[in-house]
């Protein structure tokens, strides 16, 4: 089976469509009677809305409707969730603004909505968006992270005085301050960690319709989850059964995160589309995108680390700002707390962590997850400490690791922030690396960079990822309000051909190819006789979505569970057609046979019997061969790896050279290797954009995004890496998911920033630099090293 | 204003009346429901929407239909031939050199015309040459290596 089956390299089900423009994205989808919403933005970033006239609009030729907060009041909908809710350290709520669908009588970022005008073409539409009448007061803007708790700061929303939404802690401060007390060496940072622009490179889309007659609405969602737009659109914002809203995410074009949340746009789009009973499409232009996706990151940290004479690490304080943007997210207040916080052990023993986390709100686009999720910033924080702590005394980068990292044979490891790691080989992952990487001849290729000017330098990262969200109970304990199961129902047809409707869904991942191969790798069936449909409320029984690295290991599992289910049910019909007992027979290779005889039955057959029902009694086996699974996580999984990059800055222009880079990844069992590649690839350009070129940067003063597009947003383009060598462990499988599989998603994008920035640093510190904060551009580049040629002239 | 305008496209005739403002992508993909040609944004910069026109790639959110008046449009729903994929759009099945599959038709568009003025690139001429295509899933690894694959079975 390994041809097709777990561990192939298996070509793409889904490529042809995508190659031959066939592929079906939501703005290609276009519905009889088809009507395009406009929405009219703020333009400010914090004001008083005094009064909107749409009246100038809605006479508008070809405009159908302009609405504003007023009548969605009128009908009662509702205002966009946050479903991550805790406590503060002090045990008092934290704070829950309102994030209504447009603005009722506040704006809060610029590009917030405002109102919302629905013509019979999107340029009509557009046009008479320029006509709707905005009476804006202007307030005193909060944009700094760093500032928007000081005094003076302007407040965002009433209820949150000093815009603090929650100051929140995780681990413990007692022991940390005792062994601070005894510390022999404490190393110290301070740390930026710049916001990101997630950019899917198909925008965000919505095409909206409701049917009268049944009172259902169907809309077409560019979606990393739709079930759960379903409950929420249904439950939060509509009002209606949930029976009543089908969401179909068709083909989707990235979501990296951005596409896992509750928006204003697409829920003013369905509420529209009962309205006027007409379809209503909303696309995001990219402009639109810049201003409105959630974005990521965002955190301003003074972290400690205490060790012993021998670089022991004794304990880890982490205090950090961050910035949830003007309202909350979906998902907004887990990244820092949970997310970031919980893998603060990284692959490490130390003893005591300590973590305060302040989230405030600012005038900027709200904040949520995106690839990586909190993991980067938290990777980043160790691992710059522990490389700074090396340099600092005298210890080999390597060999402080060394004597830090958590052996294999104390797995599984209980940290002190809230997991337990069920596998890793952190320090033979790191081993491999080195020797991938010729550790050993660094210093010789950093005395030969020099003879040509330029500056080389060798970074480390050393990482960990609690990935696959997640175990539903756990994650309440840390805020959820929505659980995590995942499910699979694999429907088998009469002639033995199957589809698998799963609630994972794929927007670049590959899961009808990689989903199909679990199957076929169990059922002993090709690759062709299977079918796999995501993205549709109404087919698939229910779904948690596409994030945080869980695909295969939440929905993985569910249709390896399923399988299973139809294995076990075909076994019985089996029986009945050997006429043997069920115990006496085993499956295997696409058949059941009578043990220890040659006496078997195709799985075709099986199939075929279970719906003619002539050769057994469907009063003892139940007829039809369909089963469905649900699947919850007993733990979290935890991907881990070891990059090792090396740096070359050229003096004069400050430009940098990725001269070499190594990852050796732990993901567990492999399915798809070619597909596994990939996504390494493309989490390696995102951890390298935010390392090197990409910042969302706002004016201080008037909160407008300058980096609004991508005339100005720095995107990786096909010119940015162009050396890479990947391999991946598979010696340590997940134990507790029937696949094996950790994920693969997200890590890259948790190990490079580290890995770029120590080495960037370690190039840089013949000139007396002990840190730089992330984009390392070019220019920032140059300003330090003429800067540090005044001061600190090097030969 | 509406204006008439008219074309081939993928060699057959095609004409619309349009508003003078349509661009061309509008024009490829509402009038003539060619959704393959897709507009990732709004300055020029992502080549999602990347055709050819007369032989050339432009990017088709950058000229207006009228402009094209006349003119042999290529689009990717154009390449290959029934069942069978080009070349390059093979090559790109065969090296992973698509996720989500948005700026693919774009990608590939750009490389034929990249492959048709360097038959033989080097991977620095690719990375170069793809610096108007913007992919967020990939890291562009796979899609230089498939644009290498697809002009070396191009030049068969």
């Amino acid at each position: 089976m390994v041809d097709e089956g777990i561990g192939a390299s298996v070509r793409r089900k889904e490529d042809a469509r995508f190659l031959t423009g066939q592929g079906r994205y939501v703005d290609d989808i276009k519905r009889p009677g088809q009507t395009y919403a406009c929405f009219v933005r703020s333009p400010h970033a914090h004001a008083r809305v005094k009064s909107i006239d749409t009246e100038q609009a809605a006479k508008a030729p070809g405009i159908i409707a302009a609405y504003t907060a007023a009548d969605l009041k009128r009908d009662r909908i509702g205002d966009l969730p946050c479903v991550w809710v805790f406590q503060n350290a002090d045990g008092s709520d934290m704070k829950l603004p309102t994030h209504p669908l447009l603005a009722v009588d506040r704006v809060r970022h610029v590009g917030d909505r405002v109102a919302v005008v629905i013509g019979e073409s999107l340029d009509a539409a557009r046009d008479a968006a320029d006509l709707v009448a905005v009476d804006y007061e202007e307030l005193p803007i909060a944009a700094d992270t760093a500032g928007a708790d000081g005094k003076g700061a302007p407040r965002l929303h009433d209820e949150a005085p000093g815009n603090v939404c929650f100051d929140w802690e995780n681990g413990n401060r007692d022991a940390v301050e005792a062994a601070f007390a005894n510390a022999h060496h404490v190393t110290t940072l301070d740390l930026v960690v710049n916001r990101l622009v997630q950019v899917p490179m198909e925008a965000r889309a919505v095409n909206a319709e409701y049917d009268r007659i049944s009172g259902r609405y169907t809309i077409y969602l560019s979606s990393q989850n739709p079930h759960m737009a379903r409950s929420l659109m249904a439950i939060d914002i509509l009002h209606v059964p949930e029976t009543k809203v089908r969401v179909i995410a068709p083909d989707v074009g990235g979501g990296f995160g951005a596409k896992s949340f509750a928006y204003g746009e697409e829920c003013v789009a369905a509420w529209a589309a009962r309205k006027l009973d007409r379809p209503v499409k909303w696309t995001s232009t990219r402009s639109e995108s810049f201003l409105t996706d959630s974005q990521a990151r965002d955190h301003v940290t003074h972290a400690e680390l205490a060790l012993d004479a021998d670089g022991t690490f004794l304990a880890l304080r982490v205090k950090t700002t961050a910035n949830l943007g003007a309202y909350l997210s979906t998902f907004g207040p887990a990244i820092p707390t949970f997310f970031f916080t919980t893998i603060m052990s990284g692959t490490y023993t130390t003893p005591a962590i300590h973590c305060e986390i302040r989230g405030v709100f600012t005038n900027t686009v709200p904040v949520d997850a995106y690839r990586g999720a909190g993991r980067p910033e938290g990777a980043l924080v160790i691992e710059r400490l522990v490389e700074n702590a090396a340099r600092e005394m005298g210890i080999d980068r390597a060999e402080i690791r060394r004597r830090n990292f958590i052996p294999k044979d104390a797995m599984p490891y209980r940290t002190p922030v809230g997991l337990e790691y069920d596998t890793g080989d952190f320090a033979t992952l790191m081993e491999e690396a080195l020797k991938i990487a010729d550790y050993e001849g660094f210093e010789q290729r950093q005395n030969e960079s020099r003879t040509r000017g330029r500056l080389r330098g060798l970074g480390i990262s050393s990482f960990i990822e609690n990935g696959s969200m997640g175990p539903s109970k756990l994650l309440g304990s840390f805020g959820s309000r929505v659980g995590f199961p995942e499910s699979a129902q694999l429907r088998v047809h009469p002639e033995g051909s199957v589809t698998l409707f799963t609630g994972s869904h794929s927007h670049g991942q590959g899961h009808e190819t990689t989903f199909a191969q679990v199957v076929a790798d169990r059922l002993g069936i090709s690759l062709s006789k299977i079918e796999v449909v995501h993205g549709d409320s109404d087919q698939i029984p229910f779904g948690t979505g596409s994030y945080g690295s869980r695909s295969m290991a939440l929905g993985g599992s569910s249709a390896f569970l399923a399988v299973e289910k139809i294995i076990e049910k075909g076994r019985r019909i089996a029986a009945h057609l050997l006429e043997a007992s069920d115990v006496d027979i085993e499956f295997r290779d696409g058949a059941y046979t009578i043990m220890g005889t040659d006496k078997s039955v195709s799985f075709e057959d099986v199939a075929g019997e279970a719906y003619l029902v002539q050769n057994f009694s469907p009063q003892e086996v139940e007829p039809g061969l369909d089963e469905t699974a649900f699947y919850d996580a007993q733990n979290m999984t935890y991907p881990n790896g070891c990059h090792v990059c090396e740096v070359e800055i050229d003096r004069e222009t400050g430009e940098l050279e990725i001269a070499g880079y190594v990852v050796v990844d732990d993901f567990g069992t492999i399915i798809n290797p070619m597909v596994v590649e990939g996504q390494v690839h493309g989490a390696l350009a995102q951890g390298m954009g935010q390392a090197l070129l990409e910042n969302a940067v706002y004016d201080q003063d008037t909160g407008q995004l300058l980096a609004g597009s991508f005339m100005d947003y720095c995107m990786p383009r096909a010119g940015f890496i162009s050396t890479l060598d990947h391999s991946i462990n598979e010696d340590n499988p997940c134990t507790h998911n029937p696949l094996g599989v950790k994920g693969c998603g997200e890590s890259a994008t948790i190990g490079s920033p580290a890995a770029v920035m120590n080495a960037i640093v370690d190039a840089l510190s013949p000139l007396g630099i002990t840190h730089i904060d992330m984009p390392a551009t070019p220019e920032k580049l140059w300003r330090i090293v003429r800067e540090s040629a005044v001061v600190k002239p090097t030969g | 204003m509406s204006v008439s305008v008219s074309m081939r496209v993928n060699g057959e005739e095609a004409s619309a009346a349009v508003e003078s403002r349509t661009l061309l992508v509008q024009f490829l993909r509402e009038e003539l429901r060619l959704t393959g040609t897709h507009v990732g944004c709004d300055t020029s910069q992502c080549g999602a929407c990347v055709v050819h026109v007369n032989g050339r790639s432009i990017k088709s959110c950058t000229m207006l239909a009228v402009q094209a008046e006349g003119a042999e449009v290529l689009t990717i729903e154009g390449l290959a031939k029934g069942e069978e994929l080009h070349p390059m759009q093979a090559a790109f099945r065969e090296c992973h050199g698509l996720q989500c599959g948005f700026c693919t038709p774009g990608m590939v568009m750009s490389a034929l015309d990249l492959v048709a003025r360097h038959p033989d690139p080097s991977e620095e001429t690719v990375r170069q040459g793809l610096e108007g295509n913007i992919c967020r899933c990939t890291g562009y690894v796979n899609i230089v290596k498939s644009v290498m694959a697809g002009a070396k079975a191009m030049r068969g």
